[in-house]
């Protein structure tokens, strides 16, 4: 497994968000955690990455990592998308791109460039001014841009149109061809067309884990975890 | 004539003081949300460095020994004294007041509270006839050593790595370390940019004003915070466009209305400025920071 969660908890303001959260993610292809909104899902991604305080163990290829600081947690091969794209808006795309470079990691410009063409004439732009859809380009190419051992993409469509919806998921398919990713995602046909593993979060906790066909299948299943109909 | 021209250089000069207080203020609470109220202690450690080598060595390096002193204190107060405070800010608020008290009575203790006098070297004392205007040729130098630092600030910021940062982590922080970048490193060299623009600012208003004195740096610290609301955090070039027009409005309400009435000026200034634009994003930050 190259990540594992072993009884994580968070806490925030005196709101118990993770109540043991334990899961591990698989070494190749896609593996989806689900919920319905407010479970928890952005908060572990977070505590997986050190930017809320938990307790609890984590494992990354091996190594216990949860006692690392953000910076150290990323530098060890962790490519992270977040809700909100969170680019920075006053820097241009190139600049987005800059910082988003590693040390001591090769820069894929060519994969970047060759997935999202449009990264590269638009590279002088503020990347406040572009839309949705590009601004999650831009978000996606910086965990692409490393040579990443994971990478963890939180709702990356998330308010799109569902052109650009389809765009996004091409590239996470390649994406994950590469490498093994955590995705957290509403739209449960992009789920079913990338991920293999799934793992369902409700009210803090793990309630389901499992293959996401199989999840996704059982309609009275799904309607009670996720709480909607069928997967189309 | 020659008194429009005498008032505006030296508004501008005042100015080009605040701006080397203010831009370090700016970066420090645009990228730690740090108010640091300590920042005039160190325009006083500049000071009293610069004074305390004039006359022993030449002044060009009782300036950079005021400049270095600057950055060191800054540097050392970042990681000794604020680091552990990042997420406690009302602790924070308490130590850089407390250290603004401190060092300032500790100057006053080794030195004494009377003002000392600053011997300039003789190029910077005399004047320069200018339309009619024979203006202290100090204003020139402030003004100047104002410029060179914004135009080193811009570069900094657009063409460095660490001014990439520092761009970023202004506009969010948690996503800078979320890229593999320990934003801390950027932290510290701010706050010793800051630290070391304070300094400078404290040998120059030395120059300015003929002497130093323990409370100098409070004084314009006071001005310095105006400076930083009115051009907004984290944006060199605002800071400047305001340090320079609080300057002048200072020197010209002082002429022109009565003599004291330019501090209240300044202050109206930013009252002008925060109800015409309502409470900007830097305002709420601080009224976040110290709630």
């Amino acid at each position: 497994m190259i990540l594992e969660l072993d009884d994580v908890r968070v806490t925030l303001g005196g709101s118990h968000i993770l109540q043991g959260v334990s899961f591990a993610v698989a070494p190749t292809g896609v593996t989806a955690l689900l919920g319905r909104n407010g479970v928890g899902k952005t908060t572990t991604v977070k505590a997986i990455l050190g930017l809320v305080p938990r307790s609890g163990r984590i494992a990354f290829d091996g190594d216990q990592v949860h006692r690392l600081r953000t910076h150290e947690i990323v530098c060890r091969g962790i490519g992270y998308a977040p809700e909100d794209r969170c680019v920075f808006a006053k820097l241009t795309v190139a600049e987005n791109l800059t910082l988003a470079e590693r040390r001591g990691s090769k820069h894929a410009y060519d994969l970047v460039y060759e997935l999202f063409p449009e990264l590269k004439t638009r590279g002088a732009q503020a990347a406040g001014t572009l839309s949705g859809g590009q601004q999650q380009m831009v978000a996606i190419a910086r965990t692409l841009l490393n040579d990443n051992r994971l990478i963890v993409v939180d709702e990356p469509t998330k308010g799109l149109a569902p052109k650009v919806v389809t765009e996004v998921a091409e590239v996470l398919e390649r994406a994950a061809e590469r490498v093994p990713m955590l995705l957290v995602e509403q739209n449960l046909a992009l789920v079913r067309r990338l991920a293999g593993d799934g793992v369902v979060l409700a009210a803090g906790q793990v309630v389901h884990r499992g293959p996401v066909r199989d999840l996704l299948e059982d309609a009275a299943l799904t309607q009670e975890l996720l709480g909607v109909g069928k997967a189309a | 004539m020659s008194t429009l021209v005498l008032l505006t250089l030296t508004g501008l000069g005042l100015g080009a003081l605040y701006f080397l207080i203010a831009s370090g203020l700016s970066l420090i609470f645009g990228l730690m949300d740090v108010l640091n109220f300590a920042h005039g202690a160190l325009v006083t450690a500049g000071a009293y460095a610069a004074w305390r080598l004039t006359g022993h060595l030449p002044f060009a390096v009782a300036v950079a020994a005021a400049v270095a002193t600057g950055a060191v204190l800054a540097a050392l107060i970042e990681t000794v004294l604020i680091r552990p405070l990042y997420s406690r800010p009302k602790d924070q608020i308490l130590v850089t007041v407390g250290l603004g008290l401190a060092l300032p009575a500790l100057v006053q203790g080794i030195w004494g509270a009377d003002a000392r006098q600053l011997q300039a070297p003789k190029q910077l004392t005399g004047t320069v006839s200018l339309l009619g205007a024979k203006v202290p040729t100090d204003r020139f130098v402030l003004i100047a050593a104002a410029i060179v630092v914004l135009a080193a600030l811009k570069l900094f910021l657009a063409k460095t790595r660490y001014g990439l940062v520092v761009r970023a982590g202004v506009e969010d922080r948690a996503m800078v370390t979320a890229l593999g970048i320990d934003v801390r490193k950027a932290f510290t060299l701010v706050f010793a940019i800051g630290g070391a623009l304070a300094g400078l600012a404290g040998a120059l208003g030395g120059v300015y004003f003929g002497s130093v004195s323990p409370d100098q740096g409070t004084s314009l610290l006071v001005f310095g915070f105006v400076v930083v609301v009115i051009g907004g955090m984290g944006r060199t070039d605002g800071v400047a466009l305001a340090a320079a027009a609080v300057g002048l409005i200072q020197q010209f309400t002082n002429y022109y209305a009565a003599s004291g009435l330019g501090d209240f000026a300044a202050v109206a200034i930013l009252a002008v400025v925060l109800l015409v634009r309502g409470n900007g994003e830097g305002i709420q930050r601080i009224i976040r920071r110290t709630a």
